[in-house]
């Protein structure tokens, strides 16, 4: 079964859709939509790095995305905000990424398929790293949900209830390096933080409790992901933007259909 | 035992002191309330006994098994975040709909569990962190300017709420307030921080210290004359409109 390319892709693509649902409803809550993007981008340096000395781009990513995110931690609120350290690091990691990737010779390396992903060459290893990251970062937050909801909340109120904000947004930072060294070869660089915003964008409106829009936002990603394959082998498209672009619809219908039923009221 | 003993407290971030030398006890059943001007270290205080940063020197000691019900200035709700006021209620304890709803009628609200938190007024939300405050049957509430954000009336009325639940809980509450005159009254004990303790006792004997006066002597009065101010607006400009109309 896992010899069709469709299917490699089919599974991967849930296995997205599973873990970026909930992430990025955390993403989505705590305003940290640019924090993703900026990962994302500084990941492209580890990806980099890994072509140059020949192993597997996953680990070079989860890498430098946990160093990015890391570091602007650290440094925020000391001379520069938050968003300016993000600005600085996340297009610098970028654009040295794609510096070191031009003085690779010999090696003939295909950046679009980083950049945009390309699911369709998902092999089996990459599967199984795709669903062990998603198992982790699901447990993750499974285990963590009552710490990081009431953080996201408000700290004060999460110390006084015997939790630790710190760690829990450090678990937080982690999940989003993981999900983002496991997405690089499905969706790519640029459309990470569009699987983690958009479904969490669309779910957000639907629903009137957190867990339910975590689970909303899960079926709306993999919603996404089967109809965006279907469509691009259709249509012969770009898998990734296509995903992307289906997610975008429903986005687009749910807010249309919230703001008739507000009219009708 | 006291509730909450401090002693020679100092904190600092960075290099920057944010409280120095502060020694103070809460004991049962007493209403402390902590007044300041900006950057006094009042919510540094309240941090370091809700664990949220740690002492440079000194030590806070707590009774063992201590509640506490904590009350914070306001939550990070973004508009995409869904929760309903039962949920909000059941976040760290499971409870059934009956015990909820007893907990937010302690607190002054009814009607409202099935409400989104985005819908709520201003004073009914602070009810509802109250309520929460409330699980569990602490020994003392603590609360971070908790009515920043309601107007005169309703500031009035949530501390009348708060009032009214220590008689009926017996516990203590220690609070943050820039609402001088509407908490002194109900104080037990006021103190005064501005880096460190400048005076405490009861409230009345607060209000009269030099130390007082000259951290908000001034700005009472200020407060007063922007009142004045505002109400001779009004009234200018209501006439000028009547002499618009003729």
């Amino acid at each position: 079964m896992l010899d069709d390319f469709m299917t490699r892709a089919l599974l991967a693509g849930i296995g997205l859709a599973l873990v970026s649902a909930p992430l990025g409803c955390f993403v989505v809550w705590r305003r940290m939509a640019y924090f993703g993007d900026a990962t994302a981008h500084a990941a492209m340096l580890g990806v980099a790095l890994s072509l140059a000395i020949q192993t597997d781009v996953f680990f070079g990513a989860l890498i430098f995305a946990i160093i990015m995110a890391w570091i602007t931690t650290q440094l925020s609120g000391r001379n520069y905000s938050m968003d300016t350290l993000l600005g600085v690091f996340s297009h610098s990691f970028l654009a040295v990424g794609l510096v070191i990737v031009s003085f690779l010779s010999g090696v003939r390396i295909d950046l679009m398929a980083y950049l945009f992903g390309d699911i369709l060459a998902v092999s089996k290893s990459d599967l199984s790293i795709i669903w062990s990251g998603t198992l982790v970062v699901l447990g993750l937050l499974t285990w963590r949900w009552k710490a990081l909801f009431l953080s996201t909340l408000n700290e004060q109120l999460a110390y006084a209830s015997g939790f630790n904000p710190t760690r829990e947004q450090l678990i937080l930072t982690i999940s989003l390096g993981i999900t983002v060294a496991v997405s690089i070869k499905i969706v790519g660089v640029l459309l990470i933080t569009a699987m983690l915003i958009i479904p969490a964008a669309a779910a957000g409106n639907l629903v009137r409790n957190p867990e339910i829009m975590v689970f909303s936002a899960g079926v709306i990603s993999c919603i996404s992901v089967l109809l965006g394959l279907r469509a691009s082998y259709i249509f012969d498209t770009p898998p990734g933007p296509t995903i992307v672009c289906i997610a975008l619809s429903i986005f687009v219908l749910v807010n249309l259909f919230t703001a008739l039923r507000k009219l009708s009221f | 035992m006291n509730l909450i003993n401090i002693e020679q407290l100092t904190l600092s971030y960075g290099n920057v002191i944010a409280l120095k030398n502060v020694s103070m006890e809460i004991n049962r059943g007493e209403v402390v309330t902590i007044v300041g001007p900006n950057g006094s270290g009042k919510t540094s205080l309240l941090k370091a006994i809700i664990g949220a940063v740690h002492p440079v020197e000194g030590s806070i000691s707590v009774k063992p098994g201590l509640k506490i019900g904590y009350v914070p200035q306001r939550l990070n709700l973004d508009p995409t975040l869904p929760i309903s006021v039962g949920r909000f209620m059941r976040l760290t304890e499971r409870l059934d709909r009956s015990t909820c709803e007893s907990y937010l009628k302690k607190a002054g609200v009814v009607g409202l569990i099935d409400q989104q938190m985005s819908e709520l007024s201003g004073g009914q939300f602070q009810r509802v962190l109250l309520a929460r405050a409330l699980l569990g049957n602490p020994d003392i509430l603590i609360l971070d300017e908790a009515t920043q954000g309601l107007d005169q009336p309703g500031s009035a009325d949530f501390y009348r709420q708060i009032e009214e639940v220590r008689k009926s809980t017996g516990c203590a509450v220690l609070m943050i307030s820039h609402d001088l005159h509407v908490v002194m009254s109900s104080s037990d004990r006021v103190i005064c921080l501005n880096g460190h303790i400048c005076c405490c006792g009861t409230p009345e004997s607060v209000i009269a210290t030099p130390e007082y006066q000259e951290l908000f002597g001034s700005g009472a009065g200020g407060a007063l004359a922007l009142y004045r101010h505002s109400h001779d607006h009004a009234h200018d400009h209501s006439a000028e409109n009547s002499k618009a109309i003729n």
